[in-house]
């Protein structure tokens, strides 16, 4: 078990730095850096062309002429030994791209956490229903809702979701707050308003991951609903729940677990787009207009960021795999 | 570590009916091809069936746009901006007769902004085949065939509303089947290249090469790919030809894709290695080359094709969310993705919902493409 947790560990460590290596790779892709980017704006605001001389000393200042991988070793042992991610081009006065992210980041998991959670409420009772009776009207009804959770698009569900409120309750339940109530200190008010903003975020990111689950639930359960140790409870004279819930469905419940390792992905780039489209005070809009601004510490510092806890949160799901299922550990 | 992908093993419903009770007699069933097995399979399949008729049905539409579509897509009419749909009448007064009802608007004294009523009055002959716009078929045949139309092209003929711009939405939701269709495809076939050449020296070298090639796959898989894409496609630069983009976009959306077909190919190798025909080739002397492509290769071909079906859906809501976004394709070319941009403003949708109508478009035919890949996945090994 020990040395499965040490071998994971180590593939962790090393996808995390995998990671750091694209993250920062993606943000020097783009052609020109952040002072063209700036020039651009200016002379097409305000038609002011900036002096070369005036260029390079902003070069300076932000450290662009420096050699990538000087940039790149500057960047990581700032983050690993100061906490720093590298200040925001954009913002005046400037601020650390950490700010930003510990300001959206919360937000992020307590929604993906929230979807993750309404995902396995939703999955796991209408997946054992549709395997134990295979072909029923509620199965089809079932995997019929779940192809439509597939294939809607989940930004196209805010959409709508954000329409028909308007319609029907004359506001836009956009945010994640109502406008008179967003600046005020914590209050059971505030936290009703939260929960009230709260859901059709978390039903539309989780939508998709549900309807994928249910069908490999109903999948798994119906493999093992045919092996013989299922009989032989039978022929014992188990009850039928009791059989059920004993045996198949706890084996059914490993992708429960092994999932999160793709699902997580998932839920962290659905909340992204669906948080742009709702207006979310979360990671989505922040690192949408930072990749328009190539305001790269911050862009690279979300990409980081999310990348790495996705990594984190995979491999938490790995190691409780392996506690639950001794199997996989003498892999 | 056997992790579940999205699109590949999970959820796969192992074959439950045998394909023994067929109703042909079993000397045909013995004699019977592989193809010929998976396709009698396939056939019993209904709504895979059905999935299937669907998504034909689209790629023809997208193949002859021009045809199908009323007019061309930036033909506009700008007395007619926000025009809702109007109903396609095909009876009037007893007889066959199909036409569409006129409009008439009042303006809003104070935001000058038009409120579209049907008007009774105006009627509007349609005909089908009737001769319009003239075109390019291909960019190769002229024709001015459509399949329906009005004969006056100052008439109105917004079948399912105009847009900003007075532009038909019908006819711009058919072409962009076009780009959205073919997205999808392209896509698809260079994450099958990567995938295949990838998972295939993976799985037949193995060793340390295989090791790695699948602690990258891991590491792309646990990085979210909307952002991953939303960055790739940032970097896209402004002064692109849309062809330059499209390609642009297609490549990024391959670049995560074909980390689950690596897997699904590199699992058959690994299987197939075992099989006792494989040890029979390779005992009788067969090269390497002839072994893969011969044997090794049909053996499991039906299982991409499944694999390949089910992971075109992805692609289209790909191209779709960063198009919606403003980082995919851009006006002029016209996609479904680009159509519903549009619509991100609550107040733009509430007032004119008729514009969500590409959504509709994209929903059938995912749905389509699953219901499709999910029969032939049951189909694919039909022994």
């Amino acid at each position: 078990m020990w040395k499965y947790i040490l071998r994971r560990t180590l593939y962790m460590f090393f996808t995390v730095w995998v990671i750091t290596l694209i993250s920062f790779a993606i943000i020097q892709l783009p052609p020109g850096d952040y002072v063209t980017n700036l020039m651009n704006q200016m002379t097409r605001v305000s038609g002011v062309t900036l002096t070369p001389e005036y260029e390079a000393q902003l070069r300076e200042q932000y450290g662009l002429n420096e050699p990538i991988y000087v940039q790149y070793f500057k960047w990581m042992s700032n983050i690993i030994l100061k906490g720093k991610f590298g200040d925001s081009f954009v913002y005046r006065p400037p601020r650390d791209a950490v700010e930003l992210i510990a300001e959206r980041l919360p937000v992020t998991f307590t929604l993906s956490f929230f979807s993750l959670l309404l995902i396995w409420v939703i999955a796991l009772p209408i997946g054992i229903y549709s395997a134990v009776r295979q072909y029923s009207v509620g199965d089809y009804i079932a995997t019929f809702l779940g192809f439509i959770g597939l294939a809607v698009p989940n930004f196209l569900l805010a959409l709508i979701c954000m329409f028909i409120t308007y319609k029907y309750f004359g506001q836009a339940m956009i945010g994640l707050f109502s406008a008179d109530i967003v600046d005020a200190p914590w209050s059971w008010e505030k936290f009703v308003d939260l929960l009230q903003h709260l859901w059709i975020p978390v039903v539309v990111i989780g939508l998709g991951g549900t309807a994928g689950l249910i069908r490999t639930m109903r999948a798994n359960l119906l493999d093992e609903l045919k092996k013989p140790y299922v009989e032989t409870a039978r022929a014992k004279g188990l009850s039928e729940l009791k059989l059920l819930f004993k045996y198949p469905v706890r084996h059914a419940m490993n992708p429960f677990v092994s999932t999160i390792g793709w699902i997580l992905p998932g839920l962290v780039a659905g909340e992204v787009v669906v948080a742009i489209v709702l207006n979310l005070p979360t990671s989505g809009p922040v690192l949408y207009d930072a990749l328009r601004n190539q305001d790269q510490f911050v862009a690279a510092g979300f990409i980081l960021v999310l990348s790495v806890l996705t990594v984190i949160g995979t491999f938490l799901s790995d190691i409780l795999l392996a506690v639950l299922d001794p199997r996989i550990r003498l892999e | 570590m056997d992790k579940i992908v999205p699109f590949s093993e999970a959820g796969s419903v192992k074959p439950e009916q045998a394909i023994g009770n067929i109703t042909t007699d079993s000397h045909e069933l013995e004699v019977a091809s592989q193809w010929k097995l998976i396709w009698w399979k396939f056939r019993r399949h209904k709504v895979a069936m059905a999935g299937g008729l669907v998504v034909l049905a689209y790629y023809i539409v997208a193949l002859f746009a021009n045809f199908f579509a009323p007019v061309h897509f930036e033909t506009y009419q700008e007395t007619y901006v926000y025009a809702p749909p109007q109903q396609l009448h095909f009876f009037r007064d007893g007889q066959f007769f199909p036409h569409v009802l006129g409009y008439s608007f009042e303006r809003d004294p104070e935001s000058f902004k038009k409120t579209w009523t049907i008007n009774e009055e105006v009627v509007i002959p349609v005909s089908f085949f009737y001769h319009g716009e003239p075109y390019m078929l291909w960019g190769l045949i002229p024709s001015d065939l459509h399949l329906i139309g009005t004969a006056n092209p100052e008439a109105p003929f917004f079948l399912l509303g105009a847009d900003k711009s007075g532009r038909d939405l019908f006819s711009r939701i058919i072409f962009s089947s076009q780009i959205s269709l073919t997205v999808g495809l392209v896509g698809v076939t260079l994450s099958l290249l990567l995938g295949i050449i990838i998972g295939g020296i993976s799985g037949l070298i193995g060793g340390p090469l295989d090791n790695g090639i699948q602690r990258l796959i891991e590491i792309l898989i646990s990085i979210p790919t909307l952002p991953l894409w939303l960055a790739l496609a940032a970097i896209v630069p402004l002064d692109w030809t849309p062809l330059q983009v499209y390609l642009m976009i297609t490549v990024i959306l391959s670049l995560i894709g074909w980390t689950g077909l690596a897997r699904v190919v590199r699992s058959k190798f690994l299987s197939l290695r075992e099989e006792d025909f494989i040890l029979a080739a390779r005992l009788d002397g067969v090269p390497q080359g002839r072994m893969i492509f011969n044997h090794m290769i049909p053996s499991f071909l039906s299982h991409i094709i499944a694999t390949v079906t089910l992971a075109i859906p992805g692609m289209i809501l790909g191209e779709t969310a960063l198009s919606f976004l403003g980082l995919g394709l851009r006006p002029p070319v016209v996609s479904w993705g680009v159509m519903l941009q549009e619509t991100q403003k609550v107040v733009v949708l509430a007032t004119y919902p008729w514009l969500l109508y590409p959504a509709v478009a994209i929903i059938v035919v995912v749905l389509a493409l699953n219901f499709l890949g999910d029969g032939l996945r049951d189909a694919a090994d039909p022994y």
